[in-house]
């Protein structure tokens, strides 16, 4: 009976009672990290079968810091809809997967955001061939919308806000989206501008494609974590500061080498010369050294994946540092 | 000691105490799981409770044949839209692969070797392949139809696109309700009618035309009453006006793809039943009612059908049940469901993944439940009464 009992007890205890996450992490050797089904520019694989872009940047910089080694992740595709039940049962240990940070998410779901990796907005992409040349002209059209995500809801209020009417097409993927809006069965696709930049690069002849100016939403896309774990969101949320402000302070991949012997005292906090701030997270004390080392810094993750020089042709814009103009802003290392 | 066992050597007490024992454990493992959701859920500071169904719902629905939906609406409506939606597909699926069904069962036993391969090839093919890869195969073959502004046009009327089959919507004026009142009675005298032919069949032996008077009550009295009205009843015709047709009648190709996977691939196994009902009644009974003289027809209509029926009716109910739980594929091509709308953007909205799936479950159950509660009755009004 006491053995019943005992065994009754460590069954209880793994059901309901969570080592930390860091720890867990730790344990099975490598980070799980949620992404999209693909999205060229933030989580995609490319010709090699590697996932690459500013997302799957974002869940590398996070093994780095644990484990010293980019490889150790293991990426794991979700939809709108599927991400979040996909992180709430421990599936993942993080989401980095252009998720807008709200207030419902943050509180009524039992999530935490911790920061800000892409400032991004809501817009609509027709083709140019349609002969519109703003969002207000398009009244009764059909909509491709992803389902479950807030660019729905946006959506909705935009249309009853100008008093238009539409058809909504709901799909699941960006694929299904694609094939939808070049098949014709919709005239307007809408998702994060970001995304539709995306979108028009993998079409088949960009130059048909018309993305329109309207912004009509605010989305803030971040990396989220569990809610209660604050030690494995301290974790999250230091590798993506760390990564702005090594932009900040001007250390790259290239010269983290030289800059340890810099003699600007917060480049020497933030590769670990001075202070301890890996051992209070819990981490190798080089763990931003070696993030900028293997990584880069958010600049040099940003102009490979999504800047004026890939497909994608996203220029800084808000997504520029707040000394050049945009709003990105990390809080000092110290 | 001794003692002990022989308590567990008495058969009653041993089945008992065994009884009790799964009876326990069953509900300490459902206590087990009910405990630890309410705890994580607590510790992860996720939102319960059932207060959710009366916010608004925020986005908009765009199939929703009986219900006018706008995104202020709350969840709740969006469960209702999804409900009918679900109906909808399932019941005009089930009337489609039951028809359907019947006639290939019979044509599959046919003595032309043509035809009844055909069938046996349609069987294999449609029953073997997964229903989602159908659902998705006539999904994509219907995108790829012309775009809507070179809509194939129909008889002037009708004009299909990848956007859907619009056609013209009837508007009914006054007056039109005494046509419809005049089809009620008619509908109610021909059942009438019916009755007390068989009576009198029974009776006397005399026949009489119960389908040719039938019809006539049915189309004909309405149709001069409806002219006599003045015609009461004008169609709206779609018109193509900026990005889409206004107007009309539309049928979405995601209903579509829905209704022709759902009752093609239900057929296939329908009409296997049907095959195997009407094998099952001997031989010898098609020989007999041959031999007193019964027309072909006849002899399938009231001799093998009436026998057949008492194999078919059992499993066909579970076709139905399955062509009714099949249609929360509808998923896959953005057939507004009960699961896409309600089990779906609804759950994901709010976030409130039990509740969501506690209602849409129970949903499913509650419309099993009903086929199978119809269905047993009708299949006890046509198994062999014993005198």
């Amino acid at each position: 009976m006491k053995k019943l009992l005992s065994i009754f007890a460590v069954v209880a205890f793994a059901f309901s009672a969570h080592a930390g996450t860091l720890d867990d992490v730790k344990n099975r050797g490598f980070l799980k990290c949620g992404v999209t089904t693909g999205l060229a520019g933030f989580a995609a694989p490319d010709d090699s079968g590697e996932w690459a872009g500013l997302d799957a940047d974002m869940c590398r910089a996070v093994a780095v810091a644990v484990f010293g080694d980019r490889s150790k992740v293991e990426f794991i595709t979700t939809t709108g809809k599927s991400r979040f039940p996909t992180l709430a049962s421990g599936e993942v240990d993080m989401l980095a997967r252009n998720t807008t940070w709200t207030i419902s998410r943050d509180v009524n779901l039992g999530f935490e955001f911790v920061g800000v990796n892409f400032y991004d907005g809501q817009g609509f992409m027709v083709p140019s061939a349609l002969g519109v040349s703003s969002a207000t002209e398009l009244d009764g059209a059909t909509v491709c919308i992803q389902t479950g995500t807030t660019t729905e809801l946006n959506l909705a209020d935009f249309f009853r806000l100008n008093g238009i009417s539409y058809e909504a097409l709901p799909i699941e993927t960006n694929d299904e989206g694609k094939e939808n809006l070049f098949a014709g069965r919709c005239d307007v696709y809408t998702t994060d501008a970001s995304g539709l930049s995306s979108t028009r690069a993998a079409a088949p002849n960009p130059n048909k494609w018309l993305v329109l100016p309207e912004i009509i939403s605010k989305e803030p896309l971040g990396p989220l974590v569990r809610h209660g774990d604050h030690q494995w969101g301290d974790v999250v949320r230091w590798s993506l500061n760390a990564m702005i402000i090594a932009e900040e302070l001007g250390v790259t991949s290239e010269n983290v080498d030289a800059q340890k012997s810099s003699n600007v005292p917060e480049v020497l906090r933030l590769l670990g010369v001075e202070g301890n701030y890996g051992e209070m997270l819990e981490l190798s004390n080089d763990w931003a050294y070696q993030i900028i080392k293997q990584i880069g810094n958010y600049s040099e993750s940003y102009e490979a994946n999504v800047g004026p020089d890939t497909p994608l042709e996203i220029a800084r814009g808000l997504n520029a540092l707040w000394t050049q103009g945009g709003i990105l802003y990390a809080p000092p290392f110290r | 000691m001794r003692s002990n066992l022989g308590f567990f050597s008495d058969e009653k007490f041993r089945s008992i105490f065994f009884q009790t024992l799964v009876v326990g454990l069953f509900a300490l493992g459902l206590f087990f799981i009910i405990s630890t959701t309410s705890y994580n859920l607590e510790k992860r500071n996720i939102a319960t409770g059932w207060s959710f169904l009366q916010n608004p719902a925020g986005f908009d629905i765009s199939f929703s044949p009986f219900l006018e939906f706008k995104s202020t609406d709350t969840h709740l409506k969006v469960y209702f839209v999804g409900v009918l939606n679900t109906l909808l597909v399932s019941i005009t699926g089930c009337i489609a692969a039951t028809i359907l069904g019947f006639i290939l069962g019979i044509v599959r036993l046919s003595s032309n070797w043509l035809l009844s391969r055909l069938v046996y090839i349609y069987v294999e093919f449609s029953r073997n392949v997964p229903l989602l890869l159908q659902i998705i195969l006539w999904y994509s073959i219907l995108i790829q139809l012309p775009r809507v502004k070179q809509s194939l046009q129909v008889l002037d009327v009708f004009y299909i696109s990848n956007r859907g089959l619009y056609s013209p919507r009837p508007i009914f004026e006054s007056g039109f309700s005494y046509v419809l009142i005049a089809i009620v009675l008619a509908l109610i005298s021909s059942f009438l009618i019916n009755r007390w032919a068989k009576k009198r069949q029974d009776k006397t032996g005399q026949q009489f035309p119960v389908l040719s008077s039938s019809i006539g009550l049915i189309f004909i009295v309405p149709l001069i009453l409806f002219f006599i009205l003045g015609s009461p009843l004008s169609f709206e015709h779609p018109e193509l006006k900026g990005f889409n047709f206004k107007g009309g009648l539309v049928i979405r190709p995601e209903f579509i793809a829905m209704f022709l996977a759902l009752s093609i691939y239900t057929a296939a196994f329908i009409s296997e039943i049907v095959r195997a009902g009407i094998m099952s009644v001997s031989k010898g009974q098609r020989e007999a009612s041959a031999a007193i003289g019964l027309k072909q027809t006849w002899i399938m209509r009231l001799i093998i059908i009436p026998q057949a029926l008492r194999v078919i009716v059992p499993p066909l109910t579970s076709q139905y049940l399955n062509l009714t739980k099949n249609s929360s594929l509808g998923i896959a091509v953005g057939y507004a469901d009960l699961v896409h709308g309600f089990g779906g953007i609804s759950l994901n909205q709010t976030g409130q993944a039990i509740e969501c799936m506690a209602i849409v479950m129970a949903t499913y159950l509650s419309i099993s439940l009903t086929i199978s509660f119809f269905m047993n009755i009708y299949n006890r009004s046509i198994q062999f009464k014993e005198k």
